[in-house]
């Protein structure tokens, strides 16, 4: 459905002389099928939100393609074409809607731009009938003002302007690290519902518990590169990267405590050490490293497990 | 709505702002039609005469009366503050706009040229742009002011712009497939409101001062009267030193008083829209 | 040991007072971790500000806080300043982004302590050997805070935090913002500065329950204001007993569950207004038990030792 082919992005920054380049996402791929969940794991700062951007086109890629069934999206001229079919959620619910108007705008801007043959009535009974789908009144949220409403609330909003469009791609950017536990499930499990109807979803996140519990796929980026890809099962059950295997020694889980003589934090002197060009990104923070560890090359370990590790 | 209005009742620096400057807004509205004198530099009495039944506020030297001229002058002094601080905000509400929305080298240029105005110094500017214009009329007057004084709120409403660009409804708006303008005009700037009428409240009061200081070093309108040119003339047939108080006191006064309620109206409106100033 | 006692605070807002916290009462033992969890609005952080600095609209209304048997006066911003920082302290949620970004780290901790009339030279070799046990530099000393990571600053702003050895050290979501690597080393950082008694007691206060088991010893959990369930993390994780705090485990997702093989749940419904709450339990409205019996507010019970619950029908379980 959606492919993301070599796709990198560097930000320039500084002036003229002093130059200071930053590769934010470094030839990363991935491909999402139909129905599929995908979840771009990472820390702050790996370049999983800018990836989503990127699809959202939002940022344009320095280099590589992202194709909507094989088609370049940035050759799609007619925005109102793209968006109808790609859509996306961000992390902030409340900086999601505009402050001075009532919550129902962004259902009224949606027929406006892309359902202007559905009567208005027609449409508010379609809008009544996905807030449904996703848990709300009709009459509890729609005539409110965000601060009227709770972050779980704004954020299922969203998502049902997602079905209403009925979108083959989302890109859900941390959509729920601001929420509390126990509106945060309702807000997978509308995510759920809308993969149920054959949308490709690109779950951005930095938990991993949420994303097993959600994806079918996973990509974990550090600073930028793909380190470990593959099914689910497969990443989460036999983690190779030492970058992977160290996220998943770090989750706090409710049955197993921390084994507390294994943290990991990044050793000061190597990461300020000069960044050599073509060593492994993870080299300050890896036990297994050496000083020569190269750059590696994402390779299939098993059937649908890709792992970019020398030492492996 | 409801909120804000409750709140301005409740502030004390905005009732007495507007109060002040609702009386001369009337007084400058209905002044001419009680005057006795239809023209405000006919002569129409005795010279150098103190308030008195006929001349409510005493003639010049010339025997022109104090009032009439008062009241059109307070017209002249509105009018160049609607639309010379009308102007102002007007071009910089829109290079401030499309430089933040916009970004890159447009915005780039825009700055640029912003300023540069900034530092060419005002009131030399006025003076050679007034000294060159053969006629002048009040209209040209608060055009010459509209289109230099717009540099600081284009910076500000940029800077404002450029904080709620970044902001998710933006991208959202933008991922709804909407036109740049209709997300400037629709999402953007509502959330300025507030500060937009601030901003005019601040030009207009500049806009009253810039029209006075080109009035008294005698760059003012060739025709017509203001509080301005009423200080001017005053000073240049030495009232002052003759005691003609009732010539400069009132426009003098006037001036003063009006700007002054339009910065109490300000930093009232300020306490009003800024919720943490609200609490005491 | 600390001692909070019926401690009420509540929010001045234009409708009314918001009773943030409502009749607190608990203990805080020595060289113990104890866990603060609950959703947003529930009055953790509150409870936090509260120990330290009670600003407006924060109102003091009713309720002591023992300190070693000494009474804090919580409501007299003046008076707590000579316990501030050398007796209790609190790290707040943003107290990382808030050091200042123009002076050096050395620089911040001189301002800092001499604001507290203490010399630096008298805490320096501790501040060395502190920042060894981080497993930060010296040489950070001499760099800007934008020069660190999240996890380096959190670090270092447990460090610059305890330099007093204070009795009772307060972190407010010090975790929440920071990456899973770096949460698990920053919260194992606090479990061995109490293991170390460089501090006497921490309360660790977290909308993520699962950090809590992680490093904990006791867990209160907090709902609209009220103490709902206190006990030992153990207990509380195996064996919950209040209805909100059992939906609260049961909505997490544990690395492991697959929406496959189980299904979450969430918790319907909503907290209630603080300004007008429902007479009676607080959650009444999402509790699955709740009848009539819920109209009359339950108290706080001992029902297991050293567990308790505030529930009516906790009995018939």
């Amino acid at each position: 459905m959606i492919k993301a082919k070599d796709l990198t992005k560097v930000f320039n920054s500084g002036l003229l002389l002093s130059k200071n380049i930053i590769t934010a996402v470094d030839e990363v791929n991935f491909e999402i099928g139909r129905g599929e969940i995908l979840a771009l794991v990472g820390e702050s700062g790996s370049g999983k939100s800018t990836i989503g951007k990127m699809m959202l086109k939002l940022l344009k890629p320095s280099g590589g393609q992202i194709l909507l069934e094989d088609k370049d999206i940035f050759s799609i001229s007619n925005n109102k074409e793209f968006y109808s079919r790609v859509q996306g959620i961000f992390q902030d619910p409340y900086s999601s809607f505009n402050p001075i108007f009532k919550v129902n705008r962004i259902f009224k801007l949606v027929r406006q731009s892309f359902k202007k043959e559905i009567s208005i009535s027609e449409w508010n009974d379609r809008v009544e009938e996905v807030l449904k789908k996703v848990g709300l009144n009709a009459g509890d949220v729609l005539n409110k003002y965000i601060h009227q409403l709770s972050g779980g609330q704004l954020q299922r909003l969203l998502i049902a302007r997602a079905l209403l469009m009925d979108v083959e791609v989302l890109v859900a950017d941390e959509i729920t690290s601001m929420l509390d536990a126990s509106t945060r499930v309702d807000v997978l499990e509308a995510l759920l519902s809308l993969k149920e109807i054959g949308a490709s979803i690109l779950f951005v996140t930095h938990d991993l518990s949420q994303a097993y519990y959600i994806s079918d796929k996973i990509v974990v980026l550090y600073k930028g590169s793909v380190v470990e890809s593959g099914s689910i099962e497969k990443v989460f059950s036999n983690p190779m990267h030492p970058y992977t295997r160290m996220l998943l020694d770090s989750i706090p889980q409710l049955d197993r405590k921390w084994e507390e003589d294994r943290i990991s934090v990044e050793d000061f002197d190597k990461s300020r050490a000069a960044w050599k060009e073509g060593l492994c990104k993870y080299i300050d923070r890896c036990s297994l490293a050496d000083v020569n560890c190269m750059r590696p090359k994402l390779k299939l370990v098993e059937e649908d497990h890709y792992v970019a590790c020398v030492k492996i | 709505m409801k909120e804000f209005i409750y709140f301005a009742f409740k502030n004390t620096k905005f009732k007495i702002g507007l109060a002040i400057l609702l009386f001369f807004l009337i007084l400058a509205i209905i002044g001419p039609y009680v005057s006795h004198y239809k023209d405000p530099l006919e002569y129409v009495s005795m010279s150098n005469l103190p308030p008195s039944r006929e001349n409510w506020l005493g003639t010049t030297t010339f025997g022109q009366d104090v009032f009439t001229q008062f009241v059109y002058g307070l017209r002249s002094t509105f009018f160049i503050g609607l639309f010379g601080g009308g102007l102002a905000t007007i071009i910089g509400l829109l290079i401030g706009f499309i430089a933040g929305y916009k970004g890159g080298l447009l915005d780039d240029l825009l700055m640029m040229l912003t300023n540069i105005l900034i530092v060419i110094p005002t009131l030399a500017l006025l003076i050679i742009i007034a000294a060159y214009l053969p006629y002048r009329g009040i209209g040209i007057q608060s055009v010459i002011i509209g289109l230099t004084a717009w540099p600081w709120t284009a910076r500000a409403v940029r800077a404002q712009t450029l904080s709620l660009r970044s902001r998710e409804f933006v991208n959202l708006a933008k991922i709804t497939a909407l036109r740049p303008l209709k997300i400037v005009l629709e999402e953007i700037a509502p959330n300025m409101m507030s500060y937009v009428v601030m901003v005019f409240i601040l030009q207009f009061a500049g806009a009253i001062l810039a029209a006075v200081g080109l009035d008294f070093i005698g760059l003012g309108p060739t025709k017509g009267i203001s509080l301005g040119l009423m200080l001017q003339y005053s000073t240049l047939w030495n009232a002052i030193q003759l005691g003609i108080w009732w010539w400069f006191i009132p426009p003098g006064l006037a001036i003063t008083m009006i700007v002054s309620s339009l910065y109490f109206l300000n930093i009232g409106l300020d306490e009003i829209f800024n919720p943490r100033l609200r609490e005491e | 040991m600390v001692e909070i006692k019926g401690l009420k605070i509540y929010y001045k807002t234009l409708r009314g007072d918001a009773k943030a916290l409502d009749d607190v009462t608990f203990t805080i033992n020595d060289r113990e971790i104890l866990g603060i969890a609950g959703e947003s609005g529930c009055g953790k952080s509150t409870l936090g500000n509260s120990l330290i600095l009670l600003k407006p609209p924060m109102k003091y209304v009713s309720g002591e806080v023992r300190l070693n048997g000494e009474r804090l006066p919580i409501d007299n911003t003046v008076e707590m300043r000579k316990y501030r920082y050398k007796k209790i302290y609190l790290i707040p949620q943003y107290a990382m982004d808030a050091l200042n970004p123009t002076r050096k780290i050395g620089g911040i901790i001189k301002d800092l302590v001499g604001q507290h009339r203490v010399k630096y030279e008298e805490i320096e070799g501790r501040l060395h050997e502190r920042l060894r046990m981080v497993k930060l530099p010296k040489d950070i000393l001499n760099m800007y805070p934008f020069e660190l990571s999240g996890g380096m600053k959190q670090r270092l702003v447990l460090v610059i935090s305890t330099l007093l050895n204070p009795d009772l050290l307060i972190a407010d979501e010090v975790t929440s913002a920071l990456d899973v690597s770096s949460q698990k080393a920053v919260s194992l950082m606090f479990k061995e500065f109490r293991d170390r008694e460089i501090v006497n007691s921490i309360i660790f206060i977290t909308h993520d329950i699962a950090v809590l088991y992680q490093i904990a010893d006791r867990i209160v959990i907090m709902y609209a204001g009220k103490v709902v369930e206190i006990g030992p993390t153990e207990e509380i994780m195996a064996n919950p007993l209040h209805p909100y705090t059992k939906a609260l485990i049961k909505s997490l997702p544990n690395a492991g569950i697959r929406h496959t093989k189980e299904k979450l749940e969430g918790i319907p419904g909503h907290p209630p207004n603080l300004i007008n709450p429902p007479a009676g339990c607080r959650f009444r409205d999402r509790c699955p038990l709740a009848d009539e019996n819920c109209l009359e507010e339950p108290p706080l019970a001992e029902i297991n030792k050293g567990q308790y619950v505030a529930c009516w029908k906790v009995k018939d379980l």
